[in-house]
């Protein structure tokens, strides 16, 4: 009988020797990808067992870190959540994390390589692993101006320092405290659900101010100016243009008409102080498809990677067909514009036509307050000539400040504002209420542009004819353009 | 082992020869380190968890001193020639078993889910009525084969034990397994005494009749084929096995004591055929009951994608278990080292964490280290009893030994291979390390059990009895 029993006794070594491999492989070949899977919970646990590292403006931190009796030790607190909510994004003990949050996770966690080193000598001296920081460029009173206006209205507003390219605000509402879900509890899953999409129509997760385009309306107007000029369609500003009042959109039976004014062969700068469609309609029609998406282009249009770090979505000036791109020069056509990118465009206007690439992360910091990374301003392109520029901005603050001009509720004193209104339609044939847009720089005395905004307003609360981008949006922008100035002071 | 027979000074061998070492003073000096490493763990944990050696700790060492010292008494007393290794393995498995239920006692986590708390006392307690058993099988039990008289009778204990968790009232369904029985609170799976009550029937039945099933069997394409009427038993218990997949639904079971009758069949009458033919019909038999029972499908389909599983039992949907992506994401987080003792986070596999899926206890907290060490254990275990089977001196020794420690093995690769990913889990327990009472009672008394056994194989054949007709015959000398 020992022969069948030797072999047995093989045939349980096989089994035993098929444990370990299969061991081998799971703790050694497949360890690492199964430990940071990101569904398995420990890779969260590791993230909130110590206290998170903050985000700062103004070097003020808007968040915390608060020790809790759950299943993760800390908990992650924002003050004032709902308003930095579009800047910060949320992370989640239970839901993840977005924005800055999770794009700067390695700083705020400390997991970062850069910190490694620290880590190491953290962990020998027995001390608790700390996480850096992430200084933003915001302005704590523009955010807050601009949350305010906002108030209980759907809208953005994205403000930019023109030199620099910092971005200065980022409201989105309505919008969603993530301190509310911060946690794994059920409270917080109940929290959670109430925000989503489905649960609300109002989607306050979406951050308007980055994530969503708008047809950008008679803003646009800017941007065909521009066109105009730097491909000499009209020699100056003053001149008339050749244009027939109604518009016959070419190759279509329609007429484009004007809301006000007097627009048949108006000077470029009367036609964007009354913001005429027609001159605009014709000026985009004159200088072509082509020649446009360029310019839209050099302004920051059709740039699907446009990084924040939070990246941008993509504004888009199509390839269209004749009739279509005269109305995308007014903003009405299947042009589309997040409130960052018209922000940019008044910015690359108000800095002499250079174009800065936005940005919010100005330092991560260690724990030990080393700064680990600063980010340099970045020019993105020369929108328009100098030139070109100066034209824009005398014509821009003829919209504020000529009595005619619709943008004079932005005016603020002691500062040279150029701005911008716009109502743009949307819906089935115009049924739905049209945006309220209102995009603006303001100057200073010593010549130094401190920052440019653009501001949407969804639905304002009142009737059709009242919405323009001027009452609605001019004051917000303005609001936050003071409030910017103030802080300088 | 010829070779070892060859050179009287080399002791490894478990041969019995005059003059063969006891090694019961080899076995003392392995208890007290089985004793002590679980010592050191329970300390570890209780650093790692409350920041303080734990306050029972002296009395948790002294009562497993005490349990390992008793019992190693008693085979010194009644198994002088026992294998010196099976005591101190199982001890350390059982010692190292409790400090994990402890440490997930510990977890907050557990404790608030209501899944945990003071399971490690009452796995104490099993464990000393495991000794306690394993002391009474040593006492009483001169010689295993008083068993062999047992052979019928076991039969029927045997199947009875393996019915009574369908019997209305008295049988429990635990999450889909129906291998357990509720008597006065306590909860017992009959499984674990039934595997080592069948193992005597088989060993008895098969002795008498491995003449008939080995020789009588015609010779085809290389393979002995046994005649019809001798497949009758092998249909039988394959019919019970199926029977036990059917209505206890539980895949494991099923497979170990099929597994095992297969193993003491090719044993007993040295046919490989009997393996191809087991083999193909335990193949067969859990193909065809997976077609239409539920819970066996649902187990493969974890076993085939548990991430999908998981999000499934995320979702809420009802009949699925995030446990075995759970077990798979606690090795995974274990690495080659693991996290240490405590430091682990495997509570997060909630139900079971403390018994089925024990194992990825060590796998996250002693990492693929204390996983190896701990599966080399148990191989040892399983080498010893192989190794008492070669040595026994009667048949019956033999295929009883080998029929434990090769049901031992199976259950060792089926528990740890379903809660690594090897295998579809199911409902068994890892031998000493799991929480249960049953399983740690019926595992000490097979340890018991194969002592017997080691003893009478290694015990020195009585001096050969002087023979005067022998002395007579001396006395005549050339001159």
């Amino acid at each position: 009988m020992n022969k069948p029993l030797r072999r047995i006794a093989i045939f349980c070594g096989l089994l035993v020797l098929t444990l370990l491999l299969r061991d081998n492989y799971l703790q050694y070949v497949k360890a690492d990808s199964l430990a940071s899977d990101t569904k398995n919970r420990r890779v969260n646990i590791t993230r909130y067992s110590t206290p998170r590292g903050d985000i700062i403006v103004d070097g003020k931190a808007i968040t915390g870190s608060v020790e809790t009796t759950g299943d993760y030790k800390y908990k992650r607190t924002w003050s004032n959540g709902a308003m930095w909510a579009p800047v910060t994004g949320y992370s989640s003990q239970a839901f993840g994390a977005t924005q800055l949050e999770k794009l700067e996770d390695g700083i705020l966690s400390g997991n970062d390589d850069r910190l490694f080193f620290r880590n190491t000598l953290d962990m020998i001296t027995g001390k608790e692993k700390e996480g850096g920081s992430v200084v933003t460029t915001l302005n704590a009173a523009a955010q807050k101006a601009a949350y305010q206006g906002l108030g209980d209205k759907k809208g953005a507003v994205a403000a930019i320092e023109p030199s620099t390219g910092k971005i200065l605000a980022l409201v989105s509402t309505p919008s969603y405290d993530p301190s509310k879900f911060a946690g794994s509890s059920d409270t917080d899953a109940e929290a959670w659900n109430k925000v989503q999409k489905k649960n609300d129509a109002d989607d306050p997760m979406l951050n308007r101010a980055l994530r969503e385009t708008y047809p950008p309306g008679s803003t646009f107007k800017v941007v065909t100016a521009a066109a105009a000029l730097e491909n000499g369609e009209v020699a100056g500003v003053d001149d008339k243009t050749d244009t027939p009042d109604p518009f016959p959109l070419p190759q279509s039976s329609s007429k484009l008409t004007n809301e006000h004014g007097a627009c048949e062969d108006a000077t470029l700068r009367y036609a964007l102080t009354v913001s005429c469609n027609t001159v605009f309609a014709k000026m985009a029609d004159n200088v072509g498809n082509e020649k446009m998406i360029e310019q839209a282009g050099k302004f920051g249009f059709n740039e699907a990677e446009l990084d924040t770090p939070v990246r941008a979505a993509e504004s888009v000036y199509p390839k269209d067909n004749q009739p279509q791109n005269a109305l995308d020069g007014i903003g009405q056509g299947s042009n589309r514009a997040t409130p960052l990118q018209m922000a940019m465009v008044a910015s690359a206007v108000a800095n002499d036509g250079k174009l800065m690439r936005p940005y919010m992360v100005d330092q991560l910091k260690a724990p030990n307050l080393d700064t680990l990374e600063t980010t340099e301003p970045q020019q993105l392109s020369q929108a328009v000539s100098s030139k070109t520029a100066q034209a824009l901005q005398e014509m821009m603050e003829s919209v504020v400040n000529d009595p005619q001009g619709t943008g004079s509720k932005a005016k603020i004193n002691g500062a040279t504002v150029g701005g911008k209104t716009g109502t743009a339609q949307h819906g089935l044939n115009n049924s739905e209420k049209p945006y309220a847009w209102f995009i603006s720089y303001a100057k200073l005395s010593d010549g130094s542009a401190p920052v440019a905004v653009a501001v949407v307003v969804e639905d304002g609360a009142a009737d059709r004819g009242d919405i323009t981008g001027g009452g609605l949006a001019g004051p917000i922008a303005r609001d936050v353009m003071k409030a910017v100035i103030d802080s300088k002071k | 082992m010829s070779s070892t027979t060859n050179s009287p000074t080399h002791h490894t061998s478990t041969i019995g020869s005059i003059g063969t070492p006891s090694r019961r003073n080899t076995e003392l000096a392995l208890l007290v380190f089985a004793v002590a490493i679980p010592v050191f763990a329970y300390a570890n944990v209780g650093l790692a968890i409350n920041e303080e050696v734990p306050s029972g700790l002296l009395s948790y060492g002294l009562g497993l001193g005490l349990l390992a010292g008793v019992a190693h008494l008693v085979v010194r007393k009644f198994a002088p020639y026992a294998d010196p290794l099976l005591l101190p393995v199982a001890t350390l498995l059982n010692g190292l078993g409790l400090v994990a239920i402890w440490r997930l006692d510990q977890s907050k986590y557990l404790q608030r889910a209501e899944q945990a708390g003071t399971a490690a006392p009452r796995q104490l307690l099993y464990t000393a009525m495991g000794i306690a058993l394993f002391i009474v099988v040593l006492i009483f039990l001169k010689d295993h084969r008083v068993l062999q008289r047992y052979t019928y009778i076991s039969m029927v204990g045997a199947i009875f034990l393996l019915l009574l968790p369908l019997v209305p009232g008295l049988g429990q369904n635990i999450y889909g397994a129906k291998i357990w029985i509720s008597v006065a609170g306590f909860s017992i799976q009959p499984g674990e005494f039934a595997k080592i009550v069948l193992a005597i029937f088989f060993a008895g039945y098969l002795m008498v009749k491995r003449d008939a099933l080995a020789l009588a069997s015609r010779r085809v394409l290389g393979l002995y084929l046994p005649r019809g009427r001798d497949l009758g038993p092998i249909i039988v218990v394959w019919i019970i096995s199926i029977l036990i997949l059917v209505f206890e639904t539980d895949l494991g079971t099923s497979l170990l004591f099929f597994g095992m009758f297969v193993i003491m069949l090719y044993v007993a009458t040295e046919r490989t055929s009997w393996i191809v033919f087991g083999m193909l019909m335990s193949a067969a038999g859990a193909v065809g009951v997976a077609q239409f029972e539920s819970h066996v499908q649902q187990r493969v389909q974890a076993w085939l994608d548990p991430l999908k599983e998981y999000k499934l039992s995320q979702q809420g949907v009802v009949g699925h278990s995030e446990q075995a992506m759970q077990a798979l994401w606690a090795f995974g987080s274990g690495g080659t080292l693991g996290t240490g003792w405590g430091q682990g986070h495997s509570e997060l596999i909630k139900f079971a964490a403390n018994s089925d899926f024990i194992l990825a206890t060590f796998g996250e907290e002693l990492g693929l280290a204390g996983i190896m060490a701990l599966l080399l254990l148990y191989g040892l275990i399983v080498e010893r009893g192989v190794r008492t089977a070669l040595a026994a001196r009667d048949p019956f020794g033999k295929l009883l030994a080998i029929g434990l420690s090769g049901a031992f093995a199976l259950q060792v690769f089926v528990v740890a291979g379903g809660v690594m990913g090897l295998i579809p889990l199911t409902g068994m327990t890892m031998p000493f390390l799991a929480y249960g009472g049953s399983s740690v009672i019926a595992n000490w008394a097979l340890i018991g059990i194969l002592i017997r056994i080691s003893d009478t194989a290694r015990r020195p054949a009585p001096a050969p009895a002087s023979n005067p007709d022998a002395e007579m015959t001396q006395v005549v000398r050339p001159s």
